[in-house]
């Protein structure tokens, strides 16, 4: 779906769906944004405008929530999510080197796609599984006790043309 | 009230003073970087902490209140440590170009690490690489030098409402800029100028348009013109060791001429004019029926600006006056070009000015060029001129009084009057009530408008009928008027306003975002008395007793609102997009 070229009503429809639940509840900018990011991958600028009008909030405003949270992202990811778990754990047993190893074989840093979108790269915080640090996840698949010179054969799971 | 102990001084203050305040009272100045105090405290800074006896923690004095028999010290070796580390740490993401900056030697942060003796950088660099942004043409955001301290923040989200500059990101990732990094010039900022004002560093300042009038007085083939704003006058000598306030008018004539202008006019005559067209349009929709009320001034570019962004919906109670500033650089290249026999191509109109936005208003729309060339070519700001004074060597202090030139000079009290919040009010009710009863006021004062309030809301007698008015200063205190009016048209009430004077710097143009930094509302109401004092003395008081506006108007205009005065005197409004990206 490009917002770009989505239609202003079917956008303004769409926030207003999920805005009006949470009519008037203090704090409620979060969770909007956070269903707006569930839907749409990221928190495009087009429905920023519309949720700071709908809410009567400056854009700014917005701006500054989502840019304070690691979560939200202002631009759509890659299709497929490498998140490396910078927990203490995995911190300890080497994901740095793996943080290291997938900005190299991406070309990208962590917070950004790759050109072809095929990929984006993101460090996250506890993963919830310890033991078996270090954790790296693409998509919905967890790798393992990875170590940096197996980066390569996982990326090459979801490269194009790839077997999956 | 609290009675308390600082640095062993007995000191009573009202509850909930902050310490930093209280210490104030007994002569006692606690550094500080973040603190303005025409904001509220954000404990951004760092360096206000002391000590209070029986505590170990060193709070920050900007932010806590004092309380009923605290001991506290403000300054001993840790103290003074602790603050050295956290300037230390500040200088570690500025960069060191002090001697090229636009505060140089007026910079908050160079007189404390001057103060604190800092001679050596402790800490490895770490510098912000966003962008320098001067794409408003008014000022100039320079994020490495940034210290995080939230003053412009503050300002443009709770002083003026714009909301142009945020906070983005967090901790060492942390700058300010419009919502999604784009430029300020694609942001909703009105170029009031007022992060300029308040920022303790040289982070934003304004655009530097000096060397533009240099060239032009340097140009044989330019007949220079130039105007002072009404402001200026009071608040130009806070640079050269007068009081604020003191009216220096007249050295200022001198010093222009001495600059090598060909002409010195005075835009307080401008002001005259402004008064004559918008009394008129005031007089045909109050008296006559003739289009909305209520009536809202427009000499400010900031406010038009915002407006236009914010709240189009009341363009059609926008007088179609231009800006004192705008009328006098249009008549400059038309009317005393004529008399002179000059070509307007060849006269360059400088204006100095207490404002940023005046460099945006100069080319807004169409309009501003309504003698076939742009009417005001330069507009530099106090701070400007102040550095042009000390570049021509010339000793300002100690310069003899002169005169303006005329035709575009001499001027009333009312046209003094605009520079301070409620001024243009006072100074239209003078004319407009003349207007309506053809008889001169018996007293030409209306208190009731004057102060710093920050919205005023009276109402006058003229010829027996009641003029509801309203003075809002500061953009945020704009909204409360803009919403009572709108509502009484969507309900059909009577309308709570006939009249409506806004200004968008807090006290108008004499605490403009070009005017002399360190303003507060004690130094706000000094220049304001400078200007009524100003007023007070002038043999004339009203906008229309002035001889040269009235010849201007025999002469060349016939009368106001004539076709004549229209093309030139007036211009129109649209919606704007508050964000371009």
């Amino acid at each position: 779906m490009d917002i770009e070229k989505t239609d202003i009503e079917d956008i303004r429809r769409n926030v207003e769906e999920i805005c009006a639940p949470w009519e008037g509840r203090p704090g409620n900018l979060i969770m909007i944004l956070h269903q707006i990011q569930n839907r749409y991958s990221y928190v495009p600028r087009r429905i920023s405008f519309e949720v700071a009008k709908r809410l009567s909030i400056p854009l700014a405003r917005i701006y500054e929530v989502i840019t304070f949270y690691n979560y939200f992202k202002l631009e759509p990811p890659g299709k497929n999510i490498v998140s490396v778990c910078m927990g203490t754990a995995c911190y300890l047993k080497g994901a740095p080197s793996l943080v290291e190893r997938l900005g190299q074989e991406l070309g990208i840093k962590p917070g950004e796609s790759t050109r072809d979108k095929n990929f984006y790269l993101q460090v996250v915080r506890c993963l919830g599984c310890c033991g078996l640090a270090p954790v790296l996840t693409v998509g919905q698949k967890v790798y393992s006790n990875v170590r940096p010179e197996q980066v390569p054969g996982i990326l090459a799971e979801y490269r194009q043309g790839a077997v999956v | 009230m609290v009675k308390a102990v600082i640095n062993s001084i007995p000191v009573e203050v009202p509850e909930n003073t902050s310490i930093l305040d209280a210490a104030k009272t007994v002569g006692v100045n606690i550094p500080i970087l973040c603190k303005h105090p025409d904001l509220h405290a954000s404990a951004a800074c760092g360096i206000c902490v002391v000590k209070m006896k029986g505590s170990q923690k060193m709070p920050r004095a900007c932010c806590t209140p004092i309380e009923e028999g605290m001991d506290i010290v403000t300054h001993d070796p840790e103290i003074v440590s602790v603050r050295k580390t956290v300037l230390n740490l500040i200088l570690s993401n500025h960069p060191n170009s002090c001697l090229t900056c636009g505060r140089n030697t007026q910079c908050e942060l160079q007189t404390a690490l001057a103060d604190f003796g800092i001679r050596e950088e402790p800490y490895d660099k770490l510098l912000c690489s966003a962008p320098l942004d001067s794409t408003t043409g008014t000022i100039v955001l320079d994020p490495p030098k940034c210290i995080k301290c939230g003053r412009c923040v503050t300002v443009c989200q709770e002083m003026q409402n714009v909301w142009a500059l945020s906070f983005l990101e967090r901790g060492i990732e942390t700058r300010i800029s419009p919502a999604g990094d784009i430029s300020l010039g694609d942001s909703p900022c009105v170029r009031c100028g007022q992060c300029s004002a308040h920022c303790p560093t040289g982070a934003i300042v304004e655009k530097d348009d000096t060397e533009k009038v240099w060239a032009a007085l340097q140009n044989p083939a330019k007949h220079c013109v130039v105007q002072i704003a009404p402001a200026v006058r009071v608040t130009l000598g806070e640079h050269f060791g007068f009081e604020p306030g003191v009216n220096l008018s007249k050295k200022i004539y001198t010093l222009l001429r001495r600059m090598g202008f060909e002409r010195v006019f005075d835009t307080n005559f401008g002001a005259d004019l402004t008064i004559m067209e918008e009394a008129a349009e005031f007089v045909q929709r109050f008296v006559h029926g003739k289009s909305v009320l209520p009536l809202i001034t427009t000499c400010c570019p900031s406010w038009v600006d915002f407006m236009e962004k914010m709240h189009p919906d009341m363009i059609e109670h926008f007088s179609s006056s231009k800006s004192p500033h705008e009328m006098l650089g249009v008549l400059a290249k038309t009317y005393y070009a004529e008399k002179q026999g000059l070509s307007p191509a060849d006269i360059e109109v400088v204006s100095v000015m207490p404002c940023t936005a005046k460099k945006f208003e100069i080319h807004r729309s169409r309009e501003m060029s309504a003698s076939g060339f742009q009417d005001v070519d330069t507009s530099v700001t106090t701070r400007e001129l102040s550095r042009m004074i000390r570049q021509a060597g010339i000793d300002f202090a100690n310069l003899p009084d002169g005169e303006c030139d005329p035709p575009l000079g001499d001027y009333s009290g009312a046209g003094t009057l605009f520079g301070t919040t409620g001024g243009v009010m006072e100074a239209a009710l003078r004319t407009a009530a003349f207007m309506i009863t053809k008889e001169k006021l018996p007293r030409v004062e209306f208190e009731n408008v004057r102060g710093l309030k920050g919205v005023r809301e009276t109402s006058v007698t003229v010829a027996g009928k009641e003029v509801r008015i309203a003075v809002a200063h500061g953009l945020a205190n704009v909204e409360y008027v803009i919403e009572k009016i709108r509502k009484a048209k969507k309900d059909g009430a009577p309308l709570p306003y006939h009249f409506v004077e806004v200004m968008a710097c807090p006290g108008g143009c004499i605490g403009g975002g070009g005017q002399p930094y360190g303003v507060t509302d004690e130094l706000r109401a000094k220049r304001a008395r400078g200007l009524y004092s100003d007023d007070k003395n002038l043999p004339r008081r009203c906008s229309y007793e002035n001889p040269y506006i009235q010849q201007l108007y025999e002469d060349y205009l016939g009368e106001p609102l004539s076709k004549k005065a229209h093309e030139l005197l007036h211009t129109t409004y649209k919606p704007r997009p508050m964000y371009q990206r």
